[in-house]
């Protein structure tokens, strides 16, 4: 009942957003508002049937339909509640549905919020909308139906893949998927602005929010990541620069660049052609993401497994990027810059700067990422390009940033005076150089790391000195000192939110810079009773012990640890074994601190139990990277709150 | 910039699209095994019957290496009888069948064979050291094994008809 129930759904659906694009784009053309208005409804259905559907296979994975291919294939009679619930988008298919469906979403958000403002261009973004929507589910219905029915119906599933069974789970794909369809939206109306040649900022004030918001949710999306990654995986890293991984971080980079140059637009009338090209290739790179996670092309942890999928998306990312491109050439001359860049020394140096470094890490993941396949083709050998390579590449890159953010919002815009760097920069740069004089003294020798924190410091005073700065002008005014920081919050928030992300970037830094730098781990076999000793910390194995859990067995290792003859406490890294899965799964055990993280895997153990061998981590300051993601969230929000400052 | 010379610039992603949509003719997931021509790695089991099993008893046939589970579910359960129709078909010219059950209960793995009626030799591989001598990555995993001892085909996922049959056909029309 369910498939076939399931199946009909996203096939009418399909119908209605191919109907939608047409009258949108026809109506847009036309200039006919019933026809409009009747691409308003489909989106209206469009949302209700992959709603619909969504709701189905939820149900589906609750009633242990398996009947539903992909329902037997993710979970099996042991599946726990909740995770029969995230096991919805565990897969390929399902991840679909969820992708659908908040596009779907996004596309009804877009009808409600913008069908009255912007006329000439809203009904060709409707229109690109709806085909993106008809893409996707024209795979659901033909290359990877969710709702394909297994027969002859078998007793019990396949089960859930273990390493997803984990509350990262709900909020990871969500967030990452909110922000790659996200940028659907920006994109949607860039290829408008094209159509309709109307290619001034009317697009880019419309889209500012959908941009930012859709940056935010691929930020959050990346920070969850590796928060699962290093919690879930019992490497100890966050980051590891996994093809797919890369794939979510290549839109964020070129997201992040075209956040900035729209302002060099909106203030100067430069960078048109850049600020378009940007989205193309931030929504060309989103695309190319979920190509290379569905397609097989690339091997990598995270991927989907594969069939004719790829060739959909691969089909799907041509046509996506050839479209727009010869748009791009056909209104050329319309997107030529007003404006012209007076000086080397200005804020839009500054920020042509940073976007050029920012598509420059953008190119390197890229190449990193496809040179397996490049080297492959070309020499027919299989190579793979490891972390080394995207450190190397990417740390200086990262560090010419942190020091462009400094640099950027205080510097003054077509011609810096030396008054105004004076003004705006002595003072940070002696702190910044006395930071490192400091770090230096204090026995950090690594130079990156010095660097890195010095820079750090840099761009925190830069920030300090304008606030500081703004305050006192208000408290100049008469304003007592919260209000007066209230109101310079909330008046200027786009300026003050920016300065407030800045501010979780270089937590992030830091975290990444410390653990990098800091982290030490020692890996030893230890009979029980025996004891082994990593900074400042005693590990006493006390012993194995096993249970039998609803879907899986688990081996736990039980170790006191104590510090500098404290009480001991105890830690119980864990290893699962799955009776679907070949290798084990490792359950790390943590304690997390905001100056260090102590963290446990297990490793192999003597049957009798006598004897474990066990991975001790002492991971430095990895929390204020988790922190820094906290920061950044109250910074997008401060940002997105409406603007009151021509109000006030 | 010349007129003309802005249509170069949707031309300019052509090739990124050509090497993409040439990693379909790539597998990555097909790890090239270093043991393809090279001589199988020789074993003695002990069946779940109780006689033993050893790959060098059978020199001068083309034996068939199948490293299953009864917990992988389908694949195993898709190919259990392909292999055993093509044990069936083709022992009568030659042709051995072995099955190897890995990371697998006693209780369970029996039950699997009784399920399928497998007849083929079926021994466990208790200590694990056969798959680490193949390089199983995971069940299923079939080895194809020429007369003269060496491995010629590994396959990666349930065996189809298909591939048993041409394999096995032109290993035995070799000298």
């Amino acid at each position: 009942m369910i498939p076939e129930l399931g199946q009909g759904v996203l096939l009418v659906a399909l119908g209605l957003a191919l109907w939608g694009g047409a009258a949108a784009s026809v109506g847009g053309r036309a200039g006919r508002p019933a026809l409009i208005e009747s691409a308003q409804h489909a989106a209206l259905g469009v949302f209700t049937l992959v709603s619909l559907a969504f709701a189905l296979l939820i149900y589906a994975f609750l009633a242990f339909d398996f009947s539903v291919r992909y329902v037997a294939m993710n979970t099996n009679l042991g599946t726990p509640f909740y995770y029969r619930i995230t096991g919805v988008w565990g897969a390929l298919e399902g991840s679909l549905v969820l992708w659908a469906w908040m596009l779907a979403l996004y596309t009804l958000i877009v009808v409600l919020r913008q069908r009255e403002r912007a006329r000439e261009l809203y009904p060709w973004a409707l229109a690109v909308m709806f085909v993106v929507l008809a893409f996707f589910l024209l795979v659901m219905t033909v290359a990877a139906p969710p709702f394909a029915r297994l027969s002859p119906v078998p007793a019990n599933g396949r089960g859930l893949n273990p390493l997803l069974e984990d509350t990262g789970m709900i909020t990871h794909p969500i967030a990452l998927y909110l922000g790659f369809t996200g940028f659907t939206v920006p994109f949607a109306f860039a290829i408008a602005a094209l159509v309709t040649s109307r290619v001034g900022d009317a697009w880019i004030t419309l889209t500012r929010r959908w941009t930012i918001t859709a940056w935010y949710f691929l930020s959050l999306g990346l920070l969850i990541g590796g928060w699962w990654s290093y919690h879930v995986l019992g490497w100890g890293g966050y980051w590891a620069w996994d093809p797919v991984e890369n794939a979510a971080f290549m839109p964020w980079l070129t997201g992040t660049a075209f956040l900035h140059s729209v302002m060099i637009q909106e203030r100067r009338r430069m960078l048109k052609l850049w600020n378009i090209s940007l989205v193309i290739l931030t929504f060309s790179l989103t695309m190319f993401g979920t190509f290379l996670t569905r397609s097989g092309v690339i091997a990598s942890v995270h991927a989907f497994t594969q069939g004719t999928v790829g060739v959909f998306f691969l089909a799907f990312l041509a046509l996506v990027v050839l479209a727009s491109l010869i748009l791009l050439a056909w209104r050329w001359y319309a997107l030529q810059a007003q404006g012209q860049l007076d000086s080397v020394v200005s804020r839009e140096s500054a920020f042509l700067l940073n976007n050029l470094l920012l598509v420059a890490a953008a190119f390197t993941v890229f190449f990193g990422t496809v040179f397996p396949l490049l080297s492959e083709a070309l020499r027919g050998v299989k190579v793979s390009v490891g972390a080394p390579f995207f450190n190397q590449v990417n740390v200086p890159l990262f560090l010419g940033l942190v020091f462009l953010m400094g640099v950027g919002p205080l510097i003054a815009w077509r011609r810096a005076s030396p008054e105004n760097l004076r003004r705006n920069f002595l003072v940070p740069v002696a702190l910044g150089i006395a930071g490192a004089a400091v770090f230096f003294l204090l026995g950090v020798r690594s130079a990156v790391a010095v660097l890195a924190l010095a820079l750090t410091l840099f761009v925190a005073a830069t920030i300090a000195l304008d606030v500081s700065r703004a305050t006192r002008a208000r408290l100049r005014g008469g304003e007592r000192l919260l209000p007066a920081v209230g109101g310079l919050l909330t008046r200027h928030n786009r300026r003050y939110g920016g300065f407030v992300v800045h501010l979780g970037i270089l937590l992030i830094v830091v975290g990444v810079t410390g653990s990098q730098a800091w982290s030490v781990q020692r890996e030893s076999t230890l009979a029980v009773g025996e004891t082994t000793e990593l900074a400042g910390y005693r590990f006493r194995f006390d012993g194995l012990q096993a249970n039998e859990e609803s879907n899986h067995f688990k081996v736990v290792g039980r170790f006191s640890v104590s510090r500098n003859g404290s009480r001991p406490a105890l830690m119980q890294p864990t290893k699962k074994f799955y009776p679907q899965e070949t290798s084990p799964i490792a359950g790390v055990d943590y304690s997390v601190g905001f100056w260090e993280d102590l963290y446990l895997v297990l490793g192999d153990f003597t049957r009798d139990g006598r004897q474990a061998t066990i991975k001790v981590q002492v991971n430095r300051l990895v929390t204020w990277i988790w922190i820094g993601g906290f920061v950044l969230t109250l910074g997008t929000a401060l940002a997105l709150l409406p603007e009151r400052r021509r109000a006030a | 910039m010349r007129r003309s010379l802005r249509w170069l610039i949707p031309l300019s992603t052509l090739p990124v699209l050509v090497l993409l949509a040439y990693g379909f003719r790539s597998n990555p997931r097909d790890i090239p095994s270093p043991l393809i021509g090279r001589e199988a790695p020789s074993f003695t089991l002990t069946a779940f019957t109780g006689e033993p099993i050893s790959l060098s008893d059978h020199r001068g046939q083309v034996v068939v290496v199948n490293f299953w589970a009864s917990w992988c579910y389908p694949a195993c359960y898709e190919e259990a009888p392909v292999l055993e129709q093509g044990w069936q078909r083709w022992r009568e010219r030659g042709v051995v069948v072995i099955g190897l059950d890995i990371q697998d209960t006693d209780d369970k793995a029996k039950k699997f064979i009784a399920d399928f009626g497998l007849t083929f030799p079926n021994a466990r591989d208790v200590t694990g050291k056969v798959s680490i001598d193949y390089g199983v990555f995971g069940v299923p995993e079939t080895f194809f094994i020429d007369r003269g001892g060496r491995i010629r085909l590994r396959h990666v996922g349930a065996v189809t008809t298909d591939v048993f049959r041409t394999t096995v056909e032109r290993l035995l029309t070799e000298s």
